[in-house]
């Protein structure tokens, strides 16, 4: 707790603290989108969701490995993701859309485990990381340090999130995933296949946790035990924000990044993971309640 | 005869939509009564403020003369009044023995009702109810997996075993066969008059109104539009022109 | 629902059986007295997520309590080994039971996923914590005493006494689903909405049943966290990702919502689970990862379900016929 003295001692450090929660934070709405889509697409909530990610920093790491320019591996691994997710969801994925959401979500647990254990049994568990070798920019005379790795991997999800919005908003294929997102029958009478829909969007989702996973292993670190902290995080983001709600998805990742960048820095890091799950839970437990009283819930 | 249900000047809008407007109504005991209207006409919304599956914006719902506008659900339930679902809705995985059995009334819960067992009486209760609405058999089924007309019917059995003062019934002719309609009609007066239990039924069949109740309030635009015997609606202008000309 | 004449030959055998079989095969007596602990937690999930149709993903929570409260007042009371357990375990369970009755009106207001991810959050959250508190040993656990007694013993006692936990839950519950708590709960599963229409207390019914679950978790941490000799926050308190997903796994595989369901799927995954890691070593958790993703895909009703649904069927609805009839004397007017 001495650290939250020092927050006021050195205010600087809140623009440290507060630069990094944004940085982090896009990462986490990029990939929150990612689920909105699935759940809102297909009524899926995709417990691998973090899994994905954590493959997508893999693919980065080996190929970063083999000598390919790190950002330039990037696409690459959403490209694999997104087969993978594909090939996922024409084997296992279809037969849970149209069930019950039980079976969805631990259909995914399952996956998730699966995804976890190989990734742990082939890669290994130990931490990885990816040097990118790009500097770091100083500000406030020396007192913030902002990575340049990580301002880049800001400006990419940005820029990512971009092209997948007027994907969605634009192409054929967008608008056929909204329709089907309204109302899967009446976009099947009108000729959308909910099938072929279903596995686009689950594709897409797989190269946004491919892309956002490459980014997170430049950045950051890669374990094979990293996946459900973003499924949560994701889960929390979706929550806060509302299915749909892309400025929400936005803001509630920015927010999550900084209040966790806070939460490790006042109380240390290893129970940063506990701040993130308890949030979880305390968010879900208040929205909730305050449906209640006007004789709602959380859907 | 006193008032079994009151509802003064009840109000409910959803954003900017007002669903109900200044509505009133009052259901004597041991009466039968109907709401009709057509489609956005505002029924099922007073339906459900009546049963407390929301609140109302302003206006207030007595029953018994007690206010039970701002009670949940199921607090209202306890207090004996009961109600239908338009889709039917019954506890599809247990068998109808199972489904009458956990429908008695629940008004004193403590740990050792919680956790005793269903007695004879209540066994023998539940059977002589299902045959009172029709169902002569006992069967092993998941009760989920018979037909809707069995389903409706057990969904009323069930609502007749937690003893009600007031029955609200949600069309509750609505998807069954018109030759077993009179036979229903049939099945809910001798509920009223057997068992002396109270009817709020909305209705879209107006032969069965005709046939049923005593009293009939027409709502449209979210607002009451006449209320009087079957006979006087059946003929009152504005309830004929607010029913063709409903879009 | 089954045929009576069954029940005392079927339990007998079954009594008989679980008597013997520490004497019959020594060498893994302790791989037995996990699989009462598997039956526990089976049985337990069941009751929420089979019975009542609330998925938890975060039993294991209970567990963690029980385990740790056991443990601690084994640590400090000074009392003898057996004494200490004893309290430790009726601490646990009343622990375990507090815990669930203070949580219970907030957390199961949600439904749902909402419900499911919720205590997915709290056991991860618990093992955090747990990890980080020094006065349960942080990150290194705490270490049960020393059992004493013969080496032999030890495995034979543990296996017993988790036996007796596993039958004590087995029993109350086969009670319990008789009375009007038990039809509250499917009531609530099958739909919570029209229960609560119909009167019932359903916060009431859904805490006592988190209650229950509880109360044979924290008991089983006690006893199991003495056999383990060493409780870890991850690995054992609060396992979420082995003992946390294990128990709905094992429910399912067995069958969802009936009494023996939860029993014969514990039984098929301990074995199946015991048969990966001796065979499949290095692989055996891709192979379990697998293998709950099948059940979970393909065979959602699991065993026991599967035998049902093909009996009601045969049994169908006894003769007379269902079709509502005019009763006499009564034509509408």
């Amino acid at each position: 707790m001495g650290n939250l003295t020092l927050l006021f001692h050195q205010p600087v450090l809140n623009l440290q603290l507060l630069i990094d929660g944004i940085l982090v934070g896009a990462i986490f709405a990029f990939v929150a989108y990612g689920m909105a889509l699935v759940w809102g697409v297909m009524n899926i909530i995709n417990v691998a969701q973090g899994e994905f990610v954590v493959l997508g920093g893999y693919v980065v790491f080996f190929l970063a490995q083999a000598g390919v320019y790190p950002l330039l591996a990037v696409p690459a691994a959403a490209i694999l993701i997104a087969i993978v997710a594909w090939g996922l969801y024409r084997a296992v994925i279809f037969r849970v859309v149209d069930k019950d959401p039980f079976n969805s979500i631990l259909a995914t647990f399952g996956l998730s485990i699966l995804i976890q254990q190989l990734a742990n049994q082939l890669f290994g568990s130990d931490v990885r990381t990816v040097e990118s070798g790009v500097g770091s920019l100083l500000l406030a005379g020396g007192m913030v340090t902002i990575s340049g790795i990580k301002l880049v991997a800001f400006i990419g999800t940005l820029v990512l999130g971009l092209v997948l919005v007027l994907v969605l908003q634009k192409s054929r294929l967008g608008q056929a995933i909204r329709a089907t997102a309204q109302n899967a029958r009446a976009a099947r009478i009108l000729g959308v296949d909910a099938d072929r829909v279903y596995a686009a969007t689950f594709a897409i989702n797989g190269a946004i946790c491919g892309a956002a996973g490459g980014l997170v292993a430049m950045t950051w670190i890669i374990h094979p035990y990293l996946g459900l902290t973003y499924t949560i995080r994701s889960f929390m983001i979706v929550i806060a924000a509302g299915l749909g709600n892309l400025a929400g998805v936005v803001f509630a990742g920015t927010g999550l990044g900084v209040a966790e960048n806070y939460a490790g820095f006042v109380m240390g890091a290893e129970y940063q993971a506990a701040f993130v799950f308890s949030l979880l839970v305390v968010i879900l437990v208040g929205r909730n309640l305050r449906l209640l009283r006007k004789r709602e819930y959380l859907k | 005869m006193a008032a079994l249900l009151e509802v003064r000047d009840a109000s409910k809008r959803f954003g900017g939509v007002v669903a109900n407007k200044n509505i009133s109504l009052s259901v004597p005991a041991a009466g039968i009564v109907g709401l009709i209207g057509p489609n956005g006409s505002g029924k099922t919304t007073l339906f459900k403020s009546i049963v407390g599956y929301h609140p109302i914006d302003s206006g207030s719902i007595t029953f018994e003369g007690r206010e039970v506008s701002h009670l949940r659900v199921a607090q209202i339930a306890r207090l004996g009044v009961i109600r239908t679902f338009q889709q039917t809705r019954i506890y599809g995985k247990m068998t109808f023995m199972q489904n009458m059995q956990i429908s008695v009334p629940h008004r004193h819960e403590g740990l050792r009702s919680m956790f005793s067992k269903f007695s004879r009486e209540v066994q023998e209760q539940a059977e002589s109810l299902l045959e009172f609405v029709g169902l002569r058999s006992k069967c092993f089924l998941p009760a989920g997996e018979l037909s809707f007309g069995q389903q409706k019917l057990l969904e009323l059995a069930m609502a007749m075993m937690n003893r009600p003062k007031m029955l609200l019934l949600d069309e509750p002719t609505a998807g069954i066969n018109p030759t077993l309609i009179n036979d229903l009609i049939a099945r809910l007066k001798r509920a009223n008059a057997d068992f002396g239990i109270t009817l709020l039924v909305i209705e879209h069949n107006l032969r069965v109104i005709m046939n049923l109740v005593q009293h009939v309030y027409c709502l449209a635009h979210g607002e009451l539009l006449a209320d009087g015997p079957p006979e006087a609606i059946q003929n009152d202008q504005s309830v004929i022109n607010a029913y063709l000309g409903a879009r | 629902m089954t045929k009576p004449f069954r029940q005392p030959a079927i339990y007998a055998g079954i009594g008989v059986i679980v008597l013997v079989a520490p004497w019959v095969a020594p060498s893994i007596v302790t791989q037995m007295a996990f699989l009462w602990l598997m039956v526990v937690f089976a049985l337990t999930w069941d009751i929420m997520g089979g019975q009542m149709g609330y998925n938890s993903f975060g039993n294991i929570l209970f567990f963690g309590v029980g385990a740790y409260v056991c443990a601690v007042v084994q640590r400090d009371s000074g009392l003898r080994y057996s004494s200490a357990l004893a309290l430790g375990a009726a601490l646990a369970a009343t622990a375990a039971t507090v815990v669930a009755a203070i949580l219970g009106p907030a957390v199961l207001a949600l439904r749902g996923h909402y419900f499911a991810i919720a205590t997915l959050g709290l056991g991860i959250a618990a093992a955090d914590i747990a990890a980080g508190w020094h006065y349960i040993g942080a990150a290194s656990g705490i270490v049960t005493p020393l059992f004493p007694g013969a080496i032999g013993d030890r495995g034979r006692f543990f296996y017993y006494l988790l036996f007796l936990v596993a039958a004590f839950a087995f029993s109350t519950l086969r009670w319990l689903y008789r009375t009007r708590f038990g039809l509250a709960i499917n009531a609530i599963r099958d739909d919570e909405e029209k229960a609560e229409a119909m009167g019932i207390h359903t916060t009431r019914y859904k805490t006592a049943a988190w209650c229950i679950s509880a109360l044979f978790l924290g008991l089983a941490g006690a006893v199991a966290g003495n056999l383990a000799g060493f409780i870890d926050p991850h690995e054992f308190a609060f396992a979420g990702s082995s003992y946390g997903v294990w128990m709905i796994l094992m429910a399912i595989l067995g069958g969802r919502g009936t009494l023996w369901g939860p029993v014969i799927g514990a039984m098929v995954f301990h074995v199946t689970q015991e048969l990966f890691w001796t065979y499949l070593l290095g692989w055996q958790r891709v192979a379990m990862g697998l293998f709950i993703l099948l059940v979970v895909v393909f065979f959602p009703t699991g065993i026991v379900g599967w035998f049902q649904q093909s009996w009601s069927r045969r049994l169908g609805c006894a003769a007379g016929g269902l079709t509502p009839d005019v009763p006499s004397g009564q034509t509408g007017d």
